[in-house]
C-alpha cells in the first residue's frame, strides 16, 4: 500500500446533526450579526460605487501622512483621506499610499486640474513621488454602478435557484438559497467589520462564491438525491449525514486545492487585487462550512417527499432527467 | 469498458496539442507581440521596412502568433467613459432653423405680422408673433418648413414639432428626430474620436458606444487620462475669414457683422484682429491636412480643400490680392498672412509659431474635424506601466507557488492518479491561455485570479472522480468496474456543479464592466477546458494506463 495523504479517515460516521443547534443557529445568529453590522457600521465604499477619486502615490521615501495631509488640506476639497499601503511583495524603497477625494459637487469626473493640484501638493512634500494610477469616478456612474452590482447578485442567487429546482426538488433550491445568502451575509458582514474596501471586484468576488459554493452543495445535495433512491426506508436525518460523511473527503480536498491556490495569491498577488482575493478566500471557507451545516438543515427541516417513482416514470428525485 | 475508441482519442489528444500549440506564443510574449505588430504595420503600409523585417523573423510565420491582450490594469494606460451631451445638437439645429424660418415668416408679413425670436429653453426656438389671431397661418408657414424623418423607425413622420403657445410660436425637433439625430450625433462623435486616437498612434484603443449617449474610451499605453481628454476633448473649428482691421483693443466693441478675435502667433502678443463673420472657407471643406515646414524650414501645417471649398478659396484669393486673410482656430487667430497671389488649387499652408510637436497636433485636430456635441466624463482611470508589471510579476508568483502547492497536494493525495491529474491540469492551463489568445479576449488582474482559482477548482472534478473510485473499490468486482462506476456515477455531480458555476460567470459577463468582465471570460473558459480536462484527458490517462498494465488491484 503506497503512501496516501489523507486529511479525512476513508470511512467517518459523523454525526453531522449533533450540534446543530451551535452549528446551524450559530450560523443563523452570525447571518443576522452581520446584517446589523452591515446596517449600523455600514461599508466602506470604494469610489467606484460612491463616486470621488483615488490617487495612488509611490516614492522612494517613507510615506509621511501627515504631512501629505497637510499639503492636501488647504486645497479645501473636502473629505480627503491617505492611508499607507502595506505589503509583502513591495521591495525596500517602495512607499505605497493611497490618498482619496470625496466626488466633488457639481462634478462629474473630477477635473484633471484638481487632480494635478493635488499632485503638485504632493511632490512639494516628496520630490521623488509618482503616481501609478489616478481613477475618478462620477456619481451618476457610481449610482448606477451600485444598482447593477445588487441586481447582479440577485440575478445570481435567482438563477441558481431555478436550476437546482429543475434538477432536484424545490426543497433543496430552498436550502442552497439560505446556504448562499448565508455565504453572502457573512462576506459582507466582515467587510462591514474590519472596513474593508469594498468595490466592484467584491461583487465579482461574492459571484464566484456564489458559484463556488452552490457547486459545494450540489456535490452533497447529489449524493443525497441518489441515496434517497438507493435507502427508501431510511430516516432523512440519517441520509444527509450518510451523504456529507461519503462527500466529506472531497469536499475537503476542494477546499484545500482552491485555498492553497488562493493563499498563494493572498500573500503574492499584491496589494491591488488583495480585497478581492480575501473576499474569495472568506467566502470558500464560509461556502464549505455552509454545505456542510446549512443547506442539508434546511432540506430536513422542509422534509422530502419519499415516496420517488410511485407516480413518476422518470429517475426519481429529478424533475428533468439528465441527460443521458 | 471505459476506453475511448481510436477517433476519439485521436481528438482528445489533438485538442490538447492545439492547445499547447496556441498557448506558445505567450511564453515567448514580447517576441510574438512584436512579430504580430510588424506584420498589421507592414499589412498596413504595403510594404515592410528593415526594422519591421527583423521584428517579424523574431518570431516564425507558420506558429500561431496571437496573445493574450493584456488588460489596462496590467498593461497601462487610460479608460474614460464620457456622456455625449446629445442636446447640444438640437440647439444647432435651432439655431440653424432660425434665419430659415424668419424668412419664410417674413414672407407672410402681411397676414401675422412683425416677427422676433423670443428667449427660450436651447433645445426649441420661440418666436413672438405681432398678430396672435394669425397664429394658425404661422403654424401653416412653419410646418412648410418640416420635412420627413429619415430613419428607420421615423417613416412618415415631421422632424418638426410645432406648437402655439398665446402669441408664441414653439418650434421643437420632434421625438422621432430626436431619436435620429441622437443615433447621428453618437456614430459622429465615435467616429471622430476613433481617428483622433488612430492619428495618436496607440496600439489596440477600445473605443465603444455604451448605452444610448455614452462612449467607453480604453487606450493602452498611455500617460494618462487627461492626455487622453485632450487628443479627443479638443474641438478643432478651423475657419478661414477676411481681415477688416488689427488692433491691440481686445475689449473693442465689434461693428455688426464682424468678431474680433485674439492672436495667439507668439510675434503678435495683444494684438487682436477685427473680421468678418462670414468664413470664406471652413474647416469642413477640408479634405487632409499634415505636418510640413515652411520654406524657411519652420514646422507649418499642410492642408487641402475639396473641390467646392478650394473653388470658394481660389476666387477669395483672386479677387483679394493683397489682403491679409486670417486662419482662425477655434476662436482664435493662428495667423494672417497677405495674399500674396490667386491660390487656384485649394491646397495651402498655415504658418505660425509652430513647434513640430504642435503642428503635428493641429494637423491631427484638423483631419479629426470636430465634435458634434460636447462631452462629459463620468469615470476616468488612469494605471502607470510600472503598476501594471507589479500586478503581472506578482500575478505570475502566486500562480506558480498556488499551482506547485496543489500539485504537490494532489500527487501526495493521490499518487499515479493525482500525477494524472497534474498533467490535465498543465494542459488545461495551457489551453486556457491558447483559448485566451484565439478569441483575442482580454486578460486583467482579476482574470489572473480566475486562472489562480480555475487552478484550484480544476482539480475537483478530478477528486470527485478519484473519491468515487475509492468508494467503488469497496464494493465493486474489481478495479475496472471500480474505475468505471467512478467516472459515471461522479458525473452528475461533476455537470451540476459546473453548471450552476456557469450561470454566475454568465452573469458575471453580461453584468460586469471592465476587469470583471475579464474574470467572467477567464473563469467561463476555466470551466470549459477543466471539464474537458477532468473527464476526457485524465480518464484518457487512466484508461490507456489500465489497458497496458493490466493491474489486480489500485490504489487510488
Amino acid at each position: 500500500m503506497a503512501f496516501r495523504l489523507k486529511l479525512v479517515p476513508e470511512t467517518t460516521n459523523i454525526d453531522f446533526f449533533r450540534w446543530a443547534s451551535v452549528t446551524f443557529g450559530g450560523s443563523v445568529l452570525l447571518v443576522i450579526a452581520s446584517i446589523i453590522l452591515s446596517v449600523i457600521m455600514g461599508l466602506n465604499f470604494g469610489i467606484d460605487f460612491k463616486g470621488g477619486t483615488t490617487i495612488r502615490t509611490e516614492s522612494t521615501s517613507p510615506v509621511d501622512v501627515g504631512a501629505y495631509r497637510a499639503a492636501v488640506q488647504p486645497l479645501g476639497l473636502g473629505d480627503v483621506l491617505i492611508s499607507q499601503v502595506y505589503d509583502p511583495t513591495f521591495r525596500e524603497d517602495q512607499h505605497v499610499a493611497m490618498v482619496r477625494i470625496q466626488a466633488q459637487e457639481g462634478d462629474e469626473a473630477i477635473t484633471p486640474e484638481i487632480i494635478g493640484k493635488v499632485e503638485t501638493a504632493l511632490k512639494g512634500v516628496d520630490p521623488s513621488i509618482t503616481f501609478p494610477s489616478v481613477e475618478s469616478v462620477g456619481p451618476k456612474v457610481s449610482g448606477e454602478l451600485i444598482w447593477t452590482a445588487v441586481l447582479s447578485v440577485l440575478a445570481g442567487v435567482a438563477a441558481i435557484c431555478f436550476y437546482i429546482w429543475l434538477r432536484f426538488e424545490w426543497q433543496f433550491a430552498v436550502g442552497a438559497v439560505v446556504a448562499l445568502v448565508h455565504d453572502i451575509g457573512l462576506t459582507i458582514g466582515i467587510f462591514s467589520l474590519f472596513q474593508l474596501k469594498f468595490d466592484l471586484t467584491i461583487i465579482a468576488a461574492l459571484l464566484t462564491i456564489l458559484g463556488y459554493s452552490i457547486n459545494d452543495t450540489v456535490v452533497v445535495f447529489d449524493r443525497l438525491r441518489e441515496n434517497l433512491i438507493k435507502y427508501k426506508t431510511t430516516p432523512l436525518r440519517d441520509l444527509c449525514n450518510l451523504s456529507v460523511n461519503e462527500t466529506l473527503s472531497r469536499t475537503v480536498m476542494t477546499s484545500g486545492t482552491t485555498l492553497m491556490a488562493l493563499t498563494a495569491l493572498l500573500v503574492f498577488g499584491g496589494d491591488v487585487i488583495r480585497g478581492f482575493v480575501f473576499a474569495m478566500t472568506w467566502g470558500v471557507i464560509v461556502g464549505t462550512y455552509s454545505s456542510v451545516y446549512v443547506a442539508k438543515n434546511v432540506v430536513l427541516i422542509l422534509g422530502v417527499k419519499r415516496d420517488w417513482g410511485k407516480k413518476e416514470d422518470g429517475p426519481a428525485g429529478t424533475q428533468f432527467a439528465a441527460g443521458k | 469498458m471505459l476506453q475511448f475508441p481510436l477517433w476519439k482519442r485521436i481528438i482528445i489528444l489533438g485538442l490538447c496539442a492545439l492547445g499547447l500549440l496556441t498557448a506558445l506564443p505567450n511564453a515567448f510574449y514580447t517576441r510574438a507581440e512584436r512579430h504580430n505588430d510588424a506584420v498589421t504595420a507592414a499589412e498596413k503600409a504595403g510594404f515592410e521596412t528593415p526594422e519591421q523585417e527583423a521584428d517579424r523573423a523574431l518570431w516564425p510565420d507558420f506558429l500561431p502568433s496571437n496573445v493574450v491582450n493584456l488588460g489596462l490594469d496590467l498593461r497601462g494606460g487610460a479608460h474614460l467613459l464620457a456622456e455625449v451631451q446629445v442636446a447640444d445638437v438640437y440647439k444647432a439645429r435651432m439655431d440653424g432653423l432660425w434665419p430659415e424660418m424668419r424668412k419664410a415668416l417674413a414672407d407672410a408679413r402681411g397676414e401675422i405680422g412683425g416677427i422676433r425670436r423670443a428667449p427660450s429653453d436651447p433645445s426649441e426656438l420661440r418666436i413672438q408673433i405681432e398678430k396672435p389671431e394669425a397664429m394658425a397661418k404661422a403654424v401653416e408657414v412653419a410646418n412648410g418648413l418640416a420635412s420627413n424623418v429619415v430613419s428607420l423607425t421615423g417613416v412618415g413622420q415631421k422632424d418638426l414639432d410645432i406648437t402655439a403657445e398665446g402669441n408664441q410660436l414653439i418650434v421643437r425637433l420632434s421625438e422621432a428626430e430626436r431619436a435620429a439625430t441622437d443615433d447621428r450625433t453618437m456614430q459622429q462623435s465615435l467616429e471622430i474620436i476613433r481617428r483622433r486616437i488612430d492619428g495618436a498612434g496607440t496600439r489596440e484603443p477600445t473605443i465603444q458606444r455604451q448605452g444610448t449617449d455614452r462612449i467607453l474610451i480604453q487606450v493602452p499605453g498611455v500617460g494618462s487620462a487627461a492626455e487622453l481628454k485632450a487628443w479627443i476633448g479638443t474641438t478643432a473649428q478651423l475657419t478661414f475669414h477676411p481681415v477688416v482691421g488689427r488692433g491691440t483693443d481686445g475689449n473693442a466693441i465689434a461693428k455688426p457683422d464682424t468678431m474680433i478675435v485674439p492672436s495667439i502667433d507668439e510675434d503678435e502678443q495683444g494684438v487682436f484682429y477685427t473680421l468678418d463673420e462670414v468664413p470664406v472657407v471652413t474647416g469642413e471643406d477640408l479634405v487632409d491636412a499634415r505636418p510640413e515646414f515652411d520654406q524657411n524650414g519652420r514646422p507649418a501645417v499642410g492642408f487641402r480643400f475639396n473641390p467646392s471649398g478650394a473653388r470658394k478659396f481660389g476666387d477669395y484669393t483672386a479677387t483679394n490680392v493683397g489682403q491679409l486673410f486670417a486662419i482662425v482656430l477655434d476662436n482664435e487667430v493662428i495667423s494672417a498672412p497677405r495674399i500674396n497671389q490667386h491660390i487656384p488649387g485649394g491646397s495651402g499652408i498655415i504658418t505660425g509659431s509652430f513647434t513640430v510637436e504642435s503642428s503635428t497636433n493641429l494637423a491631427v485636430l484638423l483631419r479629426a474635424g470636430a465634435l458634434p456635441a460636447k462631452m462629459t466624463f463620468l469615470e476616468e482611470r488612469t494605471i502607470g506601466p510600472e503598476l501594471g508589471q507589479d500586478s503581472i510579476d506578482a500575478g505570475r508568483v502566486a500562480a506558480i507557488v498556488g499551482t506547485v502547492a496543489v500539485v504537490a497536494f494532489m500527487i501526495a493525495s493521490y499518487g499515479l492518479f493525482g500525477v494524472f491529474a497534474t498533467v490535465a491540469l498543465a494542459l488545461n492551463i495551457s489551453m486556457m491561455f491558447g483559448i485566451l489568445s484565439m478569441i483575442g479576449a482580454t486578460l486583467t488582474l482579476p482574470g489572473i485570479a480566475g486562472i489562480v482559482l480555475t487552478v484550484g477548482m480544476a482539480v475537483d472534478a478530478n477528486v470527485l472522480i478519484f473519491e468515487r473510485i475509492r468508494e467503488e473499490m469497496k464494493t465493486a468486482k474489481g478495479p475496472a468496474r471500480a474505475i468505471e462506476l467512478g467516472y459515471e456515477k461522479a458525473m452528475s455531480a461533476i455537470v451540476d456543479a459546473n453548471i450552476t458555476t456557469f450561470i454566475t460567470a454568465l452573469i458575471l459577463f453580461f453584468l460586469g464592466s471592465g476587469p470583471v468582465k475579464g474574470f467572467a471570460v477567464t473563469l467561463v473558459i476555466g470551466l470549459v477546458t477543466s471539464v474537458f480536462t477532468a473527464i476526457y484527458v485524465t480518464r484518457l490517462f487512466v484508461t490507456t494506463w489500465f489497458d497496458r498494465k493490466r493491474p489486480k488491484t489500485i490504489t487510488v
